[in-house]
């Protein structure tokens, strides 16, 4: 055992030095927000097992500390480090900057530098699918709950409104936002607050772009027996029965590709889009909505789907009005 | 009053019993830690215990009134840790709160792990392991019982002199010593309460800081209720209520920004701070050693 000893520490010393090593930065919501940062967390962990990279995560408990995460993710050996979320953009442009033999990636932010891919959503499309979908449950009253007032969110709720819009044009639209600091993705007792104070209005579906806090909707939804739509992950899971569908952010496999091109020696710095043309956008079917989504309402989507991918139809883009 | 006015104050009234009961435990407790001269501004660790706890006993139990319980023993612990530094070692009672709460959201996240995998939150419990409103009404009778106790009782009177005067109060052959721990460990008790009514009635697991500030809100009403039961019962009760009114306001168009209303608690909390409803007079011994 005593020579064997050395022996197994220098096999388990190649094996580290020779794995393909990824730091991932996770949001304030945590790996566990059921939502985002749980489908980046997925999409990594997937890679893990697949392409037996080496990978460590980290969450950021507050906006300042994300900066040192890269910092310190970026000193060490690793080989990509992948930030999650819009709060993150600034500590990636300034540390990619700093350490520019490494790869970076974001996902929601844009970063202009050679070594960091920026991975982006176009959030307005899934959202304008499921605000149709929303009206075709709803008839009159819809509601939205965003997390934090960011524009991000407000591409969500714009594309939403457009949906709804196209369905019914004599739609109301009811919209609240849980906060405007970063506390606003964890604070599911404010989001199901608000989802009583809609469903009590007349609400009929909620569609929730919260982070965390979404599952305070849920609870809302199940109390009132009403119907709500989940965010990023597929979410159906969580509340069978009342969960309408999910606006699918496939963070996960963008977070993925990312990892698997960057290991193949095939990354590539600059922005990448998802939308639902590359199904990195869309809408969740499975067996826990498969009763309550029925085949006509899935029947409309595909084709609102397929008009969005052919160009006929133009979803504004909060981004872009911004500008 | 037509029926549809009638559902609508309803719904509003239970929505500031909601947002209130938290916030009236934690008001409660902190008012008997205070009124017995040991600063508390250890409500949001004890909260955010009280929460993890009865979200986990709930959790495995299926019980919530276990989860209950379970929740307000954990803010007893904490408390009994704050007394232990605070009233044996005689630490700073600013200092040493900070460092509870900040050792409040380190446990969560290590226990998360070694339970579930996960850093921080707990899975969703089920709606029978959940309250409806059982916690606001016990929320509502607490306050009720507390405001009797201080206006009729003589053994508040002791709470109430270990904090004007602990001088006279030893004097008197009564231990101060043991007047604070026992103000301090209720206080304890009831903030472990409000955590476990988040956990366990407003939302439906624990996650990262969810108390969200609200140990600090329960210290403003208490300020703004100038220590006493009855005022802080009313600024528990009014802060619920700009929170209930804005939340309704967001979705209506009434051409009065969100913002405005969303600081309003803070505002009265500032301007009755400043005197103008008169002064705000904190125990004489606050934060003196005995």
């Amino acid at each position: 055992m005593k020579q064997l000893f050395p022996l197994s520490l220098v096999l388990i010393l190649t094996q580290t030095a020779f794995a393909f090593k990824v730091g991932l930065v996770l949001d304030k919501g945590g790996k566990d927000d059921k939502s985002f940062n749980s489908s980046a967390y997925a999409g990594a962990t997937k890679a893990q097992k697949e392409l037996g990279i080496e990978l460590k995560y980290v969450e950021a408990m507050d906006t300042n500390a994300i900066e040192n995460l890269h910092r310190s993710f970026a000193k060490k050996d690793f080989d990509l480090i992948v930030g999650i979320g819009f709060a993150q953009a600034d500590a990636i442009k300034k540390i990619a900057a700093q350490f520019p033999e490494k790869k970076f990636a974001i996902v929601d932010g844009e970063v202009n530098l050679p070594n960091v891919k920026s991975l982006l959503f176009e959030e307005h499309e899934g959202s304008y699918l499921v605000g149709a979908i929303a009206t075709m449950k709803s008839k009159t009253k819809v509601g939205f709950i965003g997390g934090m007032d960011i524009p991000l969110i407000r591409r969500f709720e714009m594309g939403y409104a457009a949906g709804i819009k196209k369905q019914n044009p004599k739609a109301t639209l009811v919209s609240n936002y849980i906060g405007i600091t970063g506390e606003a993705w964890n604070n599911p007792a404010k989001a199901k607050e608000l989802a009583l104070a809609q469903y009590n209005s007349g609400v009929e579906v909620i569609f929730v772009a919260a982070g965390a806090s979404g599952s305070g909707v849920f609870d809302a939804a199940e109390e009132k027996k009403k119907l709500a739509i989940g965010v990023d992950s597929n979410q159906n899971w969580m509340k069978p029965g009342f969960i309408l569908t999910s606006m699918l952010k496939r963070v996960d496999i963008a977070v993925f590709d990312t990892i698997k091109d960057a290991k193949e020696g095939k990354f590539a710095g600059g922005p990448v889009r998802f939308g639902l043309k590359s199904k990195g956008v869309d809408y969740s079917v499975d067996e826990h909505n498969d009763k309550i989504l029925d085949a006509e309402t899935r029947k409309k989507a595909e084709e609102l789907k397929k008009q969005i991918i052919s160009g006929q139809i133009v979803v504004p883009d909060y981004y872009k009005k911004a500008k | 009053m037509d029926q549809e006015t009638g559902l609508a104050l309803s719904t509003l009234l239970i929505s500031i019993a909601r947002g209130a009961a938290p916030l009236l435990f934690a008001a409660m407790g902190g008012l008997l830690s205070e009124r017995s001269g040991v600063i508390q501004i250890a409500l949001e660790g004890m909260m955010l215990m009280g929460a993890l706890f009865a979200a986990i006993t709930s959790y495995f139990t299926g019980s919530p009134w276990l989860g209950f319980a379970a929740g307000s023993l954990a803010g007893l612990i904490m408390a009994g840790l704050k007394s232990f530094f605070v009233l044996k070692l005689r630490t700073d009672q600013i200092v040493t709160g900070t460092a509870i709460n900040i050792l409040a959201v380190g446990i969560a996240p290590f226990i998360t792990k070694i339970l579930f995998q996960s850093t921080g939150s707990t899975p969703n419990l089920p709606i029978e392991a959940r309250f409806v409103y059982a916690p606001l009404v016990i929320s509502f009778l607490l306050s009720g019982g507390l405001m009797y106790w201080f206006s009729q009782t003589r053994s508040s009177l002791w709470v109430q002199f270990a904090g004007e005067a602990p001088q006279a109060l030893q004097a008197s052959g009564i231990s101060v010593g043991k007047v604070r721990l026992f103000s301090l460990l209720t206080c304890g008790l009831f903030a472990g309460m409000g955590g476990a009514t988040l956990s366990l009635c407003l939302a439906s697991a624990y996650s990262p800081n969810m108390t969200a500030g609200r140990g600090f809100m329960a210290l403003a009403a208490l300020i703004f209720g100038r220590w006493r039961p009855l005022p802080t019962f009313f600024a528990c009760l009014l802060f619920a209520l700009t929170d209930a009114i804005q939340i309704r306001l967001q979705g209506a168009t009434t051409g009065i920004p969100v913002q405005f209303i969303q600081i309003l608690p803070y505002l009265i909390t500032i301007i009755a701070l400043a005197g103008f409803f008169g002064r705000s007079q904190a125990p004489k011994g606050l934060g003196q050693h005995i």
